[in-house]
């Protein structure tokens, strides 16, 4: 618990960071937004592998609750024909935020007022690199409470499932507890 | 700012202790005789020290060297002001990242000195003569009346006080899209590397319009990208070779007779990671800050977070040795990552004999690494303790054990203090250390020069 405590501080810590680079001078370190998201990166995934191993112990329908809590992000809708790879979403970020800086001339003061990411959910698909944590309020309105983890639960099946899609296997729906355990 | 140290009324430490962003030092190079030394600050601005040498009379005797070794200030210039890609709506630091100087060839001397996009090359000359005895013009410079010329003179020089001249010759900009991070002046003496996040250029120095593309590491989707290209150097002796390191802490040596783009590597160093010390920020320390052949062209020496390497370009499968720089901090590396000193770029430079390397830490510490013994040892760059002509005294930071008097605890340590920039002269054991906006130049009385070793 006080991995994935500390993993989620880190990514928390990692985000901070890579958006207030944007307004820094000089424009956006690439070096150091990279650095940025392999840190995010490694501690997201501690933080699943964490999350997993406690969701093992713990009954079903609170697994799904967790996982989708976890994962917020039923991005546009549309499941991606490429399937990126972790690694590419993950690196998705410096280079979305770059063509965001690029995209909004002047955009220092306002962005900081609204911070961009409601835009970017619309715009791109954030996989699972970005992830909000599940302690920031959720910006989305929500559905009715039990339509809602249904929903959350099948992006979150696309999701899992496109990552396993380097290995060339054809996504097919899999049952949930199998596909934790998979990844 | 002096040191004020009675003041009844005021208090006046916070000014003491305040120091303006644009002054801080950003880099220091000495030139290939150590005669000139060149620091360049965030400000955009150029400072070159030169030596001084002893007047005549004072040492006549056959034998004695001549130079009492202090450095005074020789010439200030603005190199770099602050620009703007109206493109990209993105505002480029004038910060200076690297001077380097070119060999020199006659009378006057030259050194390239880049920002984060624009490398220019600048002459420093003297001037200590000035013609007088004009025909058409007086003293002042005004006409003259010309009925009042009866006769024809031939202006003489005169000696004036020395002025120092620096002027831009040459400005290499729109070369790169990413921040240059490094500039390596070719053993040729007329080509240069710059090196960006993703690409490396080679220039001519009389060509500014044109440069070519040796290294291009941008992946095509650039969400495939997972390395940068951190520093690079061109090999002492060898105009074909260069080494680049990266932000995985791998180094790649390049053959530029092998082909035109150098995208494949002659050679690659990596040192396989220890699954043990794997942590979440793992990867951010394993990138490579700096690298620097040693003078005889053989070793390299690379600094990461935590440690300073020496590899033989024989052996590729690791470093030939390995130096711990501040290995207590490695427990501390999430408050580091928190406070952003986990970014901190060191640099690590050779002695001229290649037998001892040094490096930078935190609370104004530097370390010095003896090849031979393995030793190492810790000095402080910092005005209280260090008065002009004092010895240095060694440091040591409390990680256990016995507790010496003077040593410091790893929680006291002060992380604003860092010593990231310094030079090491190319002859003898003086060195140019750059503690935020000071620059502490020290020098070894009791072994001036360095005997083989």
């Amino acid at each position: 618990m006080e991995v994935s405590a500390e993993a989620k501080r880190i990514m928390v810590v990692a985000l901070g960071k890579l958006y207030s680079s944007r307004t820094q001078r000089g424009g956006l370190r690439l070096h150091r937004s990279l650095l940025l998201t392999m840190v995010m990166k490694s501690a997201r995934d501690i933080y699943h592998e964490a999350q997993a191993t406690e969701e093992s112990l713990v009954p079903t329908f609170e697994q799904h609750q967790s996982t989708a809590e976890v994962t917020t992000q039923p991005t546009s809708g549309h499941p991606e024909l490429q399937g990126p790879l972790p690694g590419e979403e993950v690196v998705g970020s410096p280079s979305e935020l770059r063509h965001d800086a690029h995209a909004r001339p002047g955009a220092g003061d306002k962005e900081n007022v609204c911070p961009a990411v409601p835009a970017q959910h619309s715009r791109k698909r954030r996989g699972k690199a970005a992830v909000e944590p599940d302690f920031l309020p959720c910006k989305k309105a929500k559905l009715e409470q039990e339509n809602c983890p249904q929903l959350i639960v099948s992006s979150v099946l696309m999701d899992y499932v496109n990552c396993s899609s380097e290995l060339g296997t054809t996504p097919t729906p899999l049952p949930l507890q199998r596909v934790i355990a998979a990844c | 700012m002096g040191e004020d140290a009675e003041s009844p009324k005021i208090n006046h430490t916070f000014l003491r202790d305040y120091v303006t962003e644009a002054d801080v030092i950003s880099t220091v190079e000495f030139n290939q005789t150590g005669d000139l030394l060149a620091t360049g600050d965030k400000g955009g601005r150029v400072v070159i020290f030169q030596r001084e040498t002893e007047s005549k009379g004072e040492s006549e005797e056959v034998g004695e060297t001549s130079d009492s070794g202090e450095y005074n200030v020789y010439s200030t210039f603005q190199s770099h002001e602050p620009d703007f890609d109206y493109l990209k709506s993105l505002e480029i630091e004038e910060k200076i990242n690297k001077i380097r100087w070119l060999s020199q060839q006659n009378a006057a001397h030259f050194l390239l000195s880049t920002n984060d996009k624009t490398i220019k090359l600048w002459k420093v000359s003297e001037r200590d003569k000035r013609p007088e005895g004009y025909n058409l013009k007086d003293e002042e410079g005004r006409l003259k009346d010309i009925s009042t010329i009866t006769s024809l003179q031939v202006p003489v020089l005169k000696p004036t006080d020395l002025m120092v001249e620096v002027r831009p010759r040459r400005v290499f900009s729109n070369g790169h899209t990413y921040h240059v991070n490094s500039i390596s002046v070719n053993s040729d003496g007329e080509t240069y590397l710059s090196a960006d996040d993703l690409r490396i250029n080679m220039w001519h120095l009389g060509i500014t319009d044109r440069s070519f593309n040796i290294v291009d590491i941008k992946p095509a989707n650039m969400e495939e990208l997972t390395e940068v290209i951190t520093a690079a150097e061109f090999h002492p002796h060898h105009c074909h070779l260069f080494v680049y390191s990266s932000s995985k802490g791998t180094l790649r040596l390049c053959d530029m007779r092998a082909s035109a783009l150098c995208d494949k590597h002659t050679k690659l160093f990596e040192e396989p990671e220890d699954p043990g010390s794997r942590s979440f920020f793992s990867e951010i320390i394993s990138s490579v800050s700096d690298v620097k052949f040693s003078h005889s062209g053989r070793y390299l020496l690379t600094r990461d977070y935590l440690t300073a390497k020496v590899w033989d370009l024989n052996m590729d499968k690791g470093p030939v040795e390995t130096y711990q720089v501040h290995e207590y901090l490695r427990s501390k590396l999430c408050s580091l990552y928190e406070n952003d000193c986990i970014f901190d770029k060191f640099e690590c430079v050779w002695n001229s004999s290649d037998s001892v390397i040094m490096t930078g830490a935190y609370n104004s510490f530097f370390r010095m690494f003896d090849r031979e013994t393995g030793r190492g040892v810790t000095l402080e760059a910092w005005r209280e303790s260090s008065k002009p002509r004092a010895v240095l005294r060694t440091r040591r930071v409390y990680t256990g054990g016995k507790r010496r008097r003077g040593d410091v605890g790893v929680d006291s340590l002060d992380f604003t203090k860092k010593i990231l920039h310094m030079a090491w002269h190319p002859a003898e054991n003086i060195i140019a250390i750059a503690a935020t906006n000071n620059l502490y130049i020290f020098q070894d009385r009791v072994n001036p020069d360095v005997q083989g070793q």
